[in-house]
């Protein structure tokens, strides 16, 4: 791998880092090395390692093997106030103020000089800051750049950011850029996390790709270096993909109303302007990193959370959803990723199942149970829940889990499910059964929204996929296209320009503007 | 706190017999009954008796309604303490107003501030999540208010008791020799009623579900206040009647009449094995819960000691069998 010549020594050192959860392993063997001076990339695609890792060197949890030198010395990273003394000090993405407590005493909390942190607020952009208003009351963005003078005021040898600009505006962002660019002048280091290839390209000196829990490569940051680190993430799934498109379903017999129209849709800060169809028997994927404002799109379209503009369309009459139960009336079921989230967990396997029939008022009086028993196994056999713990849910496999969930739609013949990664942490067989029932949904006309942070999976199961990247609607792909390199470039925001494959080799003057519209736009 | 405080099991069978009882949580609390029966008979042989477990029953029927409430309002995690006072407000009016009101209307009156203090107890919880214990609490607290204001308008009237209520709270019919209290013709359909609509309706379903896991069942489109607003109406009405129930039993009528249930009905439902968190629990459980409750202040009565040490006495032993109940039922 390419490394600049190492005349000095790292400040910070990990090798062989791995981190074990019961049978899965987060990390196998994760290696960071950063250099004084410098600004340094830490990249990976959704469940690569990132956030173990960081977590781990800020001592928030323990690595299970794994040496962390911090200049040159061995460190045994226990806790947050550990990995403080050593010089290490992160800036995650939750602001980390103390609501109730005003600025000053938040400061006093832990311990940090006050004049610096006032001078750094200035340096970042913020001119009327009173250290007297409560955390509370100040404004999400701002909250984030004080997170950071905060920290720059302790002056640490390594700052950690995990997502630093996300959420800033862009007048903000701009400032912060600019002084973490000169921390490295100061010969000091950051460990920048981050999505945006444009920042990381502006900023970053050189990149560390995680992928599968282990350091796949370190990269300087030259023009042209997005390929390699894509192609890097991809590792050995590099070769594409030939997939016909399905026979039958789609556009072949494209009716004239799409089942759902999404137009200009906006919800605060975190989707903006996203415009696409969904139609009768079809798998339209959602690809995107992660918060990239998919969850906000999947709980507009289930009545979750109100957008704050834009239009939902359902059978072509305008739609607005104040409650679940007015997207469940539209016939649009939503299968939350975190099981936790949909199921009561003491209850029966069969009341999991027919809980939304009890849910409307006139449905409140005695329980039609033959009827009942005959529905819900019915659904029980499409999916093949194994039933042996049926008495509570919470006793069921992950996979079974996730079958409730989806069997309780199944059940109450949703038109269009909403399935947001329905197949994370359970296993192959299982994964298996529920690519192969949403096809067999498509099939019977039946339409599905599908979020997958498995890139795989997409070809598998989807008919068209959606490409969401910092709350737009950046592509859309249809199957035959979205192979892996292909939807991994898109949900990093890179134009689809190089249409040869993914490498070192691909056009670096390949023009952005080729990108097409999304076809969807009205 | 092991099985032999509750269960004479021998030792060998002490597994199976814990797997058995885990599976049937029931049974604990009827052998539990049973071993405090059989104290109190050997403490003062020949006070169970035919007459004695009439008393009790009928003491224990307005204990087990409340309880009721408790049970409901507890499977959503929630807790409904102004119990005592509407049942008192419902009393007090029935026995003032039937002194110049018909019967029906004066039925009506005293049923009045219970629909009200559930209806608002149901949209303070439901629709501005405040918390139930202190929504109810305060209600409670303004019933109690309402209570003496209302007081001071009737004094002259004066109050007297419904024949049909004294029959209904403190009569007996004989049949085939055994003298059943009357109360249980009002009870016995009311239990069916709160059985049946826990295990095998849409609404009984939900309130399980809601306190299991309410955004589950918000997405599965349940509106959360539509459930707690019918189940707070609900256990005032509930509450409403057993002050009914209870004036034909203590027959005086005062401004405290049922508050000092109030504690006691959450201690059965407890008792009764309904998880105070939610989701948990049921109405068959908590009626034993309400019988073991009635049973042991017989029991710390007879017991000559000062009326402190009895307290003392009742605390430790309601906080011991609870403790004991949950090792045996979720022991898997």
């Amino acid at each position: 791998m390419t490394t600049s010549p190492q005349q000095q020594s790292p400040l910070l050192d990990a090798s062989g880092v791995a981190k074990n959860y019961g049978a899965v392993a987060a990390l196998r063997n994760a290696s960071l090395s950063v250099l004084p001076g410098e600004v340094h990339a830490l990249m990976g695609a959704n469940g690569a390692g990132k956030s173990t890792l960081v977590k781990i060197l800020t001592g928030a949890i323990s690595a299970n093997a794994g040496r962390i030198l911090i200049r040159g010395e061995a460190r045994d990273i226990r806790s947050p106030a550990a990995a403080r003394r050593a010089g290490l000090l992160p800036v995650y993405q939750e602001p980390s103020l103390i609501p109730d407590l005003d600025v000053l005493s938040n400061l006093r909390l832990t311990g940090t000089p006050v004049e610096p942190f006032r001078a750094w607020v200035r340096e970042l952009g913020i001119s009327d800051l009173d250290l007297r208003d409560t955390a509370r009351d100040i404004p999400l963005a701002i909250l984030r750049v004080l997170d950071l003078a905060r920290a720059l005021a302790v002056e640490p040898d390594v700052l950690l950011l995990d997502e630093m600009t996300a959420a800033l505006p862009a007048n903000l962002a701009e400032k912060v850029l600019e002084v973490v660019r000169r921390q490295g002048d100061a010969g000091r280091a950051v460990i920048f996390i981050s999505h945006r290839f444009v920042e990381i390209s502006a900023l970053c000196d050189r990149a560390t790709v995680l992928r599968d829990g282990a350091t796949v490569g370190v990269v300087d940051i030259v023009p042209g270096v997005e390929e390699k680190i894509v192609e890097l993430m991809l590792g050995t799934r590099i070769e594409k993909t030939k997939v016909a498109a399905r026979a039958g379903q789609g556009a072949a017999s494209a009716p004239a109303l799409p089942r759902i129209a999404v137009r200009n849709l906006r919800v605060g800060t975190k989707l903006n302007d996203v415009s696409f169809d969904l139609r009768d028997g079809e798998v339209a994927g959602v690809v995107a990193l992660e918060g990239q404002g998919q969850d906000e799109l999947f709980a507009a379209l289930a009545g979750s959370i109100r957008p704050s503009g834009g239009a939902i369309e359902v059978d072509g009459k305008p739609a607005k959803f104040a409650h679940p139960i007015d997207a469940i009336r539209a016939g649009i079921a939503y299968v939350p990723g975190d099981r936790s989230e949909a199921l009561a967990m003491q209850r029966s396997v069969r009341e999991n199942i027919a809980l939304p029939f009890s849910a409307a008022l006139r449905n409140w009086g005695p329980i039609a149970m033959g009827r009942e028993r005959a529905t819900v196994a019915s659904a029980i056999q499409r999916l093949q829940i194994d039933t042996r713990a049926q008495g509570e849910v919470q006793r069921l496999s992950g996979g079974n889990q996730q079958k409730v969930t989806i069997a309780r739609w199944i059940a109450a013949d949703a038109r269009t499910i909403l399935c947001f990664d329905p197949t994370r942490g359970i296993d192959v067989g299982t994964k298996q059964e529920i690519y192969k029932l949403l096809r067999e949904l498509a099939g019977n006309g039946k339409s599905v929204l599908f979020y997958t942070s498995e890139l795989e999976e997409v070809q598998r199961v989807c008919d068209r996929v959606i490409v969401i990247f910092g709350g737009r609607l950046v592509d859309i792909f249809s199957v035959e296209e979205a192979d892996e390199p292909a939807l991994m470039r898109a949900a990093y925001g890179l134009p689809r320009g190089a249409k040869a494959d993914v490498g070192i080799l691909a056009d670096p003057s390949a023009n952005p503007s080729d990108a097409p519209a999304p076809e969807a736009r009205p | 706190m092991s099985t032999s405080a509750i269960t004479p099991a021998p030792i060998p069978l002490g597994r199976r017999v814990k797997r058995f009882m885990a599976d049937r949580p029931l049974i604990p609390l009827i052998i539990l009954l049973v071993i405090l029966v059989v104290i109190l008979q050997i403490l003062r042989p020949g006070i169970v008796n035919e007459r004695w477990i009439a008393n009790t029953i009928k003491f224990a029927i307005p204990l087990a309604i409340l309880a009721g409430c408790q049970t409901m309002t507890m499977l959503t995690g929630g807790i409904d303490l102004s119990v005592g006072t509407v049942a008192t407000m419902s009393a007090f009016i029935m026995a003032t107003q039937i002194v110049n009101q018909d019967p029906a209307v004066a039925f009506l009156l005293a049923m009045m501030p219970a629909v009200l203090i559930g209806l608002v107890n149901g949209i303070g919880v439901g629709v501005f999540r405040v918390h139930p214990l202190i929504m109810t609490l305060g209600t409670s607290l303004i019933g109690t208010g309402c209570l003496q204001v209302y007081q001071r308008t009737v004094i002259a009237s004066g109050a007297k008791i419904p024949d049909f209520l004294a029959w209904l709270g403190t009569g007996v019919t004989p049949i085939l020799g055994f003298a059943f209290p009357n109360a249980l013709l009002l009870f016995v359909p009311l239990a069916a009623l709160i059985v049946f609509t826990l295990a095998r309706t849409g609404f009984g379903r939900l309130l399980y579900a809601v306190g299991d896991n309410e955004r589950a069942t918000r997405l599965s489109g349940v509106q959360y206040w539509q459930v707690i607003t019918a189940l707070y109406v609900t256990s005032s009405l509930l509450a409403g009647i057993t002050g009914l129930l209870y004036i034909g039993l203590i027959k005086a009528p005062s401004l405290s009449l049922a508050e000092p249930l109030v504690l006691p009905s959450v201690a059965a439902a407890v008792i009764g094995g309904t998880s105070i968190f939610g989701g948990r629990g049921g109405y068959t459980g908590t009626i034993i819960g309400a019988l073991i409750l009635t049973v042991l202040t017989t029991l710390l009565t007879i017991l000559q000691m000062p009326e402190g040490a009895r307290r003392i006495l009742f605390g430790l032993i309601v906080l011991f069998v609870t403790a004991a109940y949950l090792r045996i039922v979720e022991e898997r």
